[in-house]
């Protein structure tokens, strides 16, 4: 019996009769192999660690799955995973009155001391008002009590929190595994000696520490024209400015040793390994890229480790190597070879998700898929001129390009995926319509070379949004109307050839939800009224196209702002001057104002910039004020380990 | 820069099956609400867990040869599910569930495993016993209500699916039934398409329903499902 079915504690019982009436209840049971439910009176300190989206969606999310075992392992806490409820079991819970709940042993999220929420993206952030609101948690941070949990968030949105200000407690940036752990001990620290000071006092002793970032703490002033004045800390011993955190050394944290398997469907069926963290290619439109910095790779012996491991403790026949340009890895060559000769008798199949446009990533892809299906290739040349990459600094020629499609149809791959965006910073319409004319080529191309009429090219595109702490926080976001444009004036571009047109698949993403992304992500304290008001009046699932309404964030935009001198486009179409106060300039990812602004500058003047990790540094600012240097390979080990 | 068009031949040849292991399970508390894929997958996961000299296909895209028979709805459970495993080299069944449990939630569990001694296993699943919770209705009640269904033979009742309304004939696949205090226990012929609890629910038409169980699948014998690994 699952220990936490005793009857007292567990909402499984009262929640059972419900499930019957969902959709997909599966993803509700918990109880999946390698899902763990510790004593709960054996830890001082207890986690519910939220991904505030479908399971289907949160469960094979990385960090949410590091957490889940960090914490668990250490003697002086527990973790639990929670998800988002769909519609359907909301209305349910409602009516039954009964809380938001852990999948491992359904307590009330309310139960917890602290509720970690990875804010993966911003259109999950109605979903964690909903989860808050069913827990009976308020939703403002300044309305809740000591018997409350304190909610921290983290992941690359709460890079810039702001508009989720309110309803947090506290957020820590950047790498989550040493960050937790102190947490746990001060908070374990705090309720050893009595709870000193109630909440504020636990909260500021994380704040002084550096540890996390408490938006309470810090005030926020306006200029009459909207643009933020000052922000400043209100105490003594807060920093004015918060760091990121900085994870070191990979191998000393090979986690997930053990991943949940889940028993539901979910959106990876996959284990993944991370083989490296942060990555200096430069492209400026990824904050990712960004906000990991510097690069740290994991030596190829603790990842063919890590796969060894994992695959036995799972079951699963595919296994992912994930990192932000997996081909970069110092070592993939060997570690592709090894892992190849390794696996070929036991239908474990071996995938290189993000990879760049160059033929090592087909020779690298050839290795890998040796036995198996060569379906699809993917590559993200993203911007669809050479002008336009010169300026996001994705240094691709259309003949590394075409030279590299032509590698992959040679070698046996039938369909290649190229991903774009539409709305970088300078684009024209000329630029956009280069992106047929450059699927029409790869189709010519991969014709001649395979000797086959079936190849096929699917051009996928979606709308640029400008992120904080990259070069183009500054730039303004192209309208959703004009998106739209642009990306219909392609689509009848492609489907209007007679020769080509029917071999290239074209999918896209409209305009709108792109718009609701780029209020959220370099938004103010100011949004947050927006997000609550949306909530309010229903938003749900925003990621979700069945589920997003433009109109209801438009609506909500229009009545909060209505005395106020922001709007929906000051946030998002509005390009922003140099000495604008940035919502997220007390947030320190380590790289230097002036070097980002003189890379949008850069990115203006169609200028490149090298990666540091072949070229001179470029002095981003990173290992200087971090106190970190890049780690990289070849690390020289013996990497596999004796089968 | 043209290279030779490739054609390539596939390097995974299909594993010749040597033993086929037939295996019962269960699939209880939360795990009932797992349907018929997620319990394929987690098999499928728990057979790699464990190294099982499974059979795979060949091919570009091989898969282990596994074949399941007559998957009980989601959100019911069963202490009476079936599945056969294709083996490329002999193993002790008892083994084999041993190690196949070892990788499975709670919740889903090998009850019994015996080597297929050939033949289908589907077609021994000739019947499916039931077992549906009327709490708080005494037998008697049970009994009418179900005399009455019988009276009214052929009974057919209206299942929404994926592909519209289906016609269900719920008297026709009828063939023994027993009422207990509190539950009625109904054995119906497995037939296309197969009365479900739900469907015998909805004909019986008694209020306060509550789980379903499939208790047994097998040979239908002097009034009883018999074991299909008998024989």
């Amino acid at each position: 019996m699952h220990p936490a079915d005793d009857g007292t504690t567990s909402l499984y019982p009262r929640l059972e009769p419900l499930l019957g009436r969902v959709g997909k209840p599966i993803q509700y049971v918990g109880g999946e192999v390698n899902s763990v439910a510790k004593d709960w009176t054996s830890v001082p300190v207890h986690w519910a660690l939220v991904y505030p989206d479908a399971y289907e969606v949160g469960a094979p999310n990385q960090g949410v799955q590091i957490l889940y075992e960090v914490l668990n392992e250490r003697a002086d806490c527990l973790a639990e995973r929670a998800y988002a409820v769909w519609p359907d079991l909301e209305a349910e819970l409602r009516e039954a009155g009964l809380p938001s709940f852990s999948v491992d042993s359904h307590r009330s999220l309310a139960d917890f001391d602290l509720i970690g929420v990875s804010l993966a993206t911003e259109l999950g952030y109605t979903n964690l008002l909903t989860l808050l609101d069913l827990a009976g948690i308020p939703l403002r941070s300044s309305h809740r009590t000591d018997d409350h949990p304190l909610v921290i968030a983290g992941g690359h949105s709460a890079f810039n929190p702001e508009p989720m200000a309110p309803f947090l407690d506290a957020v820590v940036l950047g790498d989550g595994e040493e960050a937790v752990g102190r947490v746990t001990e001060l908070t374990g620290a705090w309720r050893l000696a009595g709870c000193p000071g109630g909440r504020v006092g636990l909260l500021e002793s994380l704040a002084r520490t550096g540890t996390v970032y408490v938006p309470a703490f810090y005030t926020v002033t306006y200029r009459p024209d909207g643009a933020i004045d000052t922000i400043r800390p209100d105490r003594a011993g807060v920093p004015w400015r918060v760091a990121k955190h900085t994870l070191m050394d990979l191998d000393e944290w090979p986690y997930p040793k053990a991943p949940v398997v889940p028993v539901a469907e979910t959106i990876h069926e996959r284990m993944s390994v991370e083989i490296f963290r942060g990555c200096t290619r430069g492209c400026r439109f990824c904050q990712a890229g960004m906000i990991t910095r510097p690069v740290r790779e994991r030596s190829g012996a603790a990842v063919a480790e890590m796969i060894d491991c994992g695959i036995r403790r799972t079951g699963f026949n595919e296994v992912g190597m994930l990192s932000l340009s997996s081909a970069d890895h110092s070592e993939i060559g060997d570690l592709a070879r090894g892992l190849a000769d390794r696996y070929a008798d036991s239908r474990t199949s071996l995938s290189l998700p993000s990879t760049r446009v160059d033929a090592f990533n087909v020779e690298l892809a050839d290795e890998l898929s040796r036995n198996g299906r060569r379906s699809g290739l993917t590559f993200a040349p993203e911007g669809g001129s050479e002008r336009v990459r010169r300026v996001i600094n994705k240094t691709v020629t259309e003949e590394d390009l075409i030279r590299t499609v032509t590698a992959a149809y040679a070698s046996g791959w039938r369909h290649v995926k190229l991903y774009f965006m539409c709305g970088l910073p300078t684009e024209t319409d000329a630029d956009v319509l280069q992106i047929g004319r450059l699927a029409r080529e790869v189709i010519r191309a991969g014709r001649e070379v395979s000797g086959r009429q079936d190849i096929r090219c699917t051009v996928s595109i979606g709308g640029f949004v400008p992120k904080p702490h990259t070069p183009f926080q500054w730039a303004p976001q192209l309208s959703a109307a004009e998106t739209d444009r642009r990306l219909l004036l392609l689509r009848d571009d492609i489907r209007s050839d007679r020769k080509y047109g029917r071999a290239i698949g074209f999918r896209y993403h409209d305009g709108q939800p792109g718009i609701v992304e780029g209020l959220l992500a370099r938004g103010d304290r100011r949004v947050a009224d927006v997000i609550e008001a949306v909530w309010s009046g229903g938003g749900r699932f925003d990621g979700w196209s069945e589920h997003f309404s433009f109109d209801r964030w438009q609506t909500a935009a229009e009545q909060v702002f209505a005395d106020q001198p922001v709007s929906l486009d000051w946030y998002t179409t509005r390009e922003r001057d140099r000495d604008e106060v940035l919502p997220w300039q007390h947030l320190d990812a380590g790289l230097d104002t002036e070097w980002l602004w003189q890379d949008w500058q850069d990115a203006l003047a169609e200028d490149e910039v090298g990666d540091c990790r072949w070229t001179p540094c470029s002095a981003c600012g990173v290992c200087d004020v971090m106190d970190t240097a890049i780690q990289v390979g070849p690390s020289g080990r013996v990497w596999l380990p004796t089968p | 820069m043209a290279a030779d068009p490739v054609k390539r031949q596939s390097p995974n040849e299909a594993h010749p099956v040597v033993q086929r292991v037939r295996m019962r399970y269960s699939k209880t508390g939360r795990m009932r609400f797992g349907s018929a894929r997620d319990f394929q997958r987690a098999l499928e996961r728990a057979v790699r867990r464990a190294q099982l000299p499974i059979a795979m296909s060949g091919g570009f895209n091989p898969h282990p040869r596994i074949s399941y028979a007559n998957a009980v709805p989601t959100g019911t459970a069963s202490l009476a599910e079936y599945v056969e495993l294709g083996l490329a080299e002999p193993r002790d069944p008892q083994d084999v569930a041993a190690a196949v449990n070892a990788g499975l939630p709670d919740g889903f569990r090998v009850e019994a495993a015996t080597v297929s001694p050939g033949g289908s296993l589907a077609d021994r699943l000739e019947a499916s016993r039931w077992r549906i919770e009327y709490p708080g209705a005494g037998a008697p009640a049970i009994a009418t209500a179900v005399a009455a269904l019988l009276d009214r033979a052929p009974v057919t009742v209206t299942r929404m699916t994926k592909s519209g309304p289906r016609e269900v004939p719920v008297t026709d696949s009828w063939l023994a039934h027993s009422c207990e205090p509190g539950a009625l226990v109904v054995i119906v012929r497995s037939t296309v398409p197969t009365v479900r609890p739900e469907d015998i629910v909805a004909a019986v038409g008694l209020a306060g329903v509550g789980p379903a169980t499939r208790e047994a699948q097998g040979p239908f014998r002097d009034g009883a499902v018999g074991d299909p690994f008998d024989g």
